[in-house]
């Protein structure tokens, strides 16, 4: 493997026909393509949580903070602090950000930090062998509720949007031309996107069938108009049986946590004359 | 001897810690050495909040039980502290609050109200009104209480410098305190001395949740951000904090986090991600009493083993408990040092007293910080995150880095960052890290990391906080006091070099268990006594001396 295969030699540990295979190719595809264009691929930093989906995190050949369960986000946040020259983009999954992690989920959207979060939904816990999680429909049979979940799932693209989030999408991998086009738009943006793939888990959760018969592409949305946004948010909500719209529901253009930090740095001789001033100042 | 104390007594919203700060500034104009105990309730307004300042002309580190005079803005203070009065003791009071009855002690009655509304005051000028009278009373020139104010009162000022002048001529001297030919050095809390440590070696971002003893840390580093260009972050949660952490550490930022026992319970599992990931990070634990909420504003020693032992799996750790403010300082940069130079989580495990106790620094004491620079990849080849080399240490570079990759995994992982389950790859690693803690013991060897004062058959051993009241009281009775600064890597072979003429082990500790006593016995180091405080406050050094009465009879 020379530095600049997009793959790593590590063996892919996924089921055949699983979805994350969609969201992989994909992003091998759009980081080559944008590595010329303004995200050369020393600038990427791939942070992923713990589950299935953070694999990718060995999978991708570029620079990569393989965080702990629920934890992608504040490590994210603090690395594009660090260096707003970074693209920072943050693989979860609705167990990893809906539930263990939901708290930074939040509150990055509402710090409008400009990375992207890729959601493998995939509506059950895949590495630990198929228990419910908050987007598991009410009566979900899983290995944690063998009688049925008694919860109703969470809509998280309705809980990004009361958060405070600047982009807000959902997309699926069996339209890959469309999905492509999706996360490039997200990671472009310039703020905090989020982007929730309905990712099929084959082995636990097999949703290809409801959903290839159900999702369609919005059009002609306005994506600036929160009440727009709000009525296709709604218009599905993770349970009943209704049409699964996919696309871009919000984009807004706010201000930024990234950019409300010096970017000055003070040398060692200012440093030696700050701290002088500031023991003076205890005299 | 050259030894006076101070106490200011109020409620919570007099500005009792403020008016402390100004008797201790005013002492340390004319060249006395200060330590004060700030003794505060869990609340914001009410309640009883009292400072001791005590000012001497030899270093000192803890507080006495009498004191030469009390500043009471209300009856509380006379009511409570009454016991502590000296014979020749002075009690200056605000007459409108406090009535006094029977005292043969020197008293001042002052007419704070009435100043106070002549000369334009507020209500928490009552205290520098009462501090002027302390000046006159004690022969303090007025031009030292003039210019400690001018300095140091941000706002108000003239109707503050009025309301102490009318404190100041209400009063006559009853004793002269002689002004020593000793400098006057920065006096501040161990969290102030905690702060620039850091800066001094480097730190770039600071990131923590409020809560006591650690908060005035965080608010200190908020406010030097802008002069020193410091990323200060209020996140939303202590797993976010130290999350936050680690992802500055990937990125070549040095950072450190603060919090206490309650928080830093949240800190764990990002501790262990710390180890196993090999990301530096410096964590300032402020112990206060426990378990769970327990009594917030006040002290305790008592997470020692769970400092030394939190996070599931095994990694080195630097652990260094300061004792004052000069070793605060020089200490908090030496664990960033660690932490950067080896790769591991480095702890400043302080405590209330310390945290929120004022102290003299002398920053040169310990001998000259400086910012070390870590092992840095040397850019030839491919980049792996995790190199094995001969000290365990692998060289670092940080992302953008053209043509490389960068991997930190919180999973056992290869030399490039892959996650791995292979058996031996998982060993090797483990062997990588216990090298990377032989490394840096080795390390420590070069640095004082036991400290011995005096000279006897039988050493008082203490640890933290705890450093002042045995250095002192182990003089009267001609005892030997060893500081354990280094709790890890712990410095075995200094401190039983430290006891060799040693015939009885005495182990000083604000906790029921004797910590230190029980990490010595994992050294082979038997303790003889054990003298234990667990009722949240600090040993005075009357508590000390008595029990050290009882122990040597």
């Amino acid at each position: 493997m020379s530095p600049k295969d997009i793959a790593t030699y590590a063996k892919n540990q996924w089921c055949p026909g699983c979805a994350n295979f969609g969201i992989l190719n994909a992003m091998k595809s759009l980081l080559k393509e944008m590595s010329g264009v303004g995200y050369p691929l020393e600038n990427i930093v791939v942070v992923s949580g713990i589950g299935q989906h953070a694999k990718i995190a060995d999978y991708l050949n570029v620079n990569s903070f393989y965080s702990i369960h629920g934890r992608t986000l504040p490590a994210a946040t603090a690395i594009k602090l660090a260096n707003p020259e970074l693209r920072v983009i943050c693989f979860s999954g609705d167990g990893d950000s809906l539930a263990e992690g939901l708290d930074h989920l939040i509150f990055a959207a509402k710090r409008n930090i400009d990375l992207t979060v890729v959601l493998h939904d995939n509506r059950v816990y895949g590495l630990t062998t198929g228990q419910y999680t908050p987007t598991s429909p009410l009566g979900f049979k899983g290995k944690s509720t063998p009688n049925g979940s008694e919860e109703y799932p969470m809509n998280p693209l309705e809980i990004m949007l009361a958060s405070g989030a600047s982009y807000i999408a959902r997309a699926y991998p069996g339209r890959m031309e469309h999905f492509k086009r999706l996360l490039k738009d997200a990671i472009i943006h310039k703020g905090f996107s989020f982007v929730d793939v309905l990712q099929v888990c084959v082995t636990y959760n097999n949703l290809y069938d409801f959903y290839n018969k159900r999702i369609y592409e919005v059009k002609d949305n306005d994506p600036r108009s929160f009440d727009e946004a709000l009525k296709i948010i709604r218009s599905w909500d993770y349970n009943s049986d209704a049409p699964v719209a996919i696309g871009k529901f919000y984009e807004k253009d706010l201000p930024r946590f990234d950019e409300m930090f010096p970017g000055y740095k003070p040398h060692k001789v200012e440093r030696e004359a700050g701290l002088k001033r500031a023991l003076e100042n205890f005299i | 001897m050259n030894d006076f104390s101070v106490l200011v007594g109020g409620i919570a919203g007099d500005g009792i810690n403020e008016a402390g700060l100004t008797v201790g500034r005013l002492f340390n104009q004319l060249g006395y050495s200060i330590y004060m105990y700030y003794d505060y309730p869990s609340l914001v307004r009410g309640g009883h909040n009292f400072v001791i300042v005590r000012a001497s002309d030899r270093k000192i580190g803890v507080q006495k039980d009498h004191v030469d005079a009390v500043l009471a803005l209300n009856q509380d203070t006379v009511n409570i502290h009454k016991f502590r009065l000296k014979d020749d003791a002075l009690v200056i009071y605000d007459q409108g609050k406090v009535k006094l009855e029977g005292l043969k002690q020197i008293t001042l009655p002052l007419p704070i109200e009435k100043i106070l509304k002549e000369e334009g005051g507020i209500p928490v000028m009552r205290n520098t009104c009462i501090i002027g009278g302390l000046c006159k009373s004690l022969g303090i020139d007025w031009s030292v209480l003039e210019q400690v104010l001018k300095k140091h009162i941000p706002k108000k000022l003239e109707e503050n410098l009025r309301t102490a002048r009318r404190g100041y001529d209400a009063a006559q001297k009853h004793v002269e305190i002689k002004r020593l030919d000793q400098p006057s050095l920065p006096v501040l809390t161990g969290n102030h001395a905690i702060g620039l440590g850091l800066i001094k070696a480097g730190l770039n971002a600071y990131v923590a949740y409020p809560m006591t003893p650690s908060s005035s840390l965080l608010e200190f580093m908020a406010s030097l951000a802008e002069e020193f260009g410091l990323k200060v972050i209020h996140p939303e949660s202590e797993i976010a904090v130290m999350l936050m952490a680690l992802g500055f550490a990937y990125a070549g930022v040095k950072t450190a986090v603060g919090t206490s026992g309650g928080g830093f319970c949240l800190m764990t599992e990002g501790l262990s991600l710390a180890g196993q990931a090999e990301l530096p990070v410096v964590i300032m634990m402020g112990q206060r009493t426990g378990p769970s909420t327990g009594l917030p504003t006040y002290t305790a020693q008592s997470d020692l083993h769970f400092i030394l032992n939190a996070g599931q799996g095994e990694f080195p750790r630097f652990v260094v408990s300061p004792g004052d403010a000069n070793d605060a300082y020089y200490w908090s940069g030496v664990a960033m040092n660690m932490a950067w130079k080896y790769q591991v989580p480095a702890f400043i495990l302080a405590d209330k007293t310390v945290c929120e106790g004022l102290y003299s620094l002398d920053v040169d004491s310990n001998g000259e910080l400086n910012e070390e620079t870590p092992p840095l990849w040397n850019g030839n080849g491919k980049y792996d995150r995790y190199k094995y080399t001969d000290t365990g240490v692998s060289p670092l570079a940080f992302p953008p880095m053209k043509d490389q990759v960068i991997k930190a995994d919180s999973y056992a992982h290869d030399e490039y960052g892959i996650t791995t389950e292979d058996p031996k790859i998982t060993k090797d690693l483990v062997d990588k890290r216990k090298l990377k803690g032989i490394s840096m013991s080795k390390d420590l060897d070069t640095y004082e990391t036991v400290k011995v004062y005096g000279e006897g058959k039988t050493a008082l051993l203490c640890w933290g906080s705890n450093k002042g009241v045995c250095i002192e009281s182990a003089e009267k009775f001609e005892m030997k006091a060893i500081q354990v600064l280094v709790l890890s890597p712990f410095p075995s072979k200094k401190l039983k070099e430290a006891l060799k003429s040693v015939e009885r082990k005495i182990c000083v500790e604000c906790n029921s268990t004797g910590q230190l006593a029980r990490l010595l016995m994992q050294y082979g180091i038997h303790t003889d006594d054990k003298i234990l405080k667990y009722d949240g406050r600090p040993f005075s050094l009357d508590d000390l001396e008595a029990e050290l009465g009882k122990v040597t009879a």
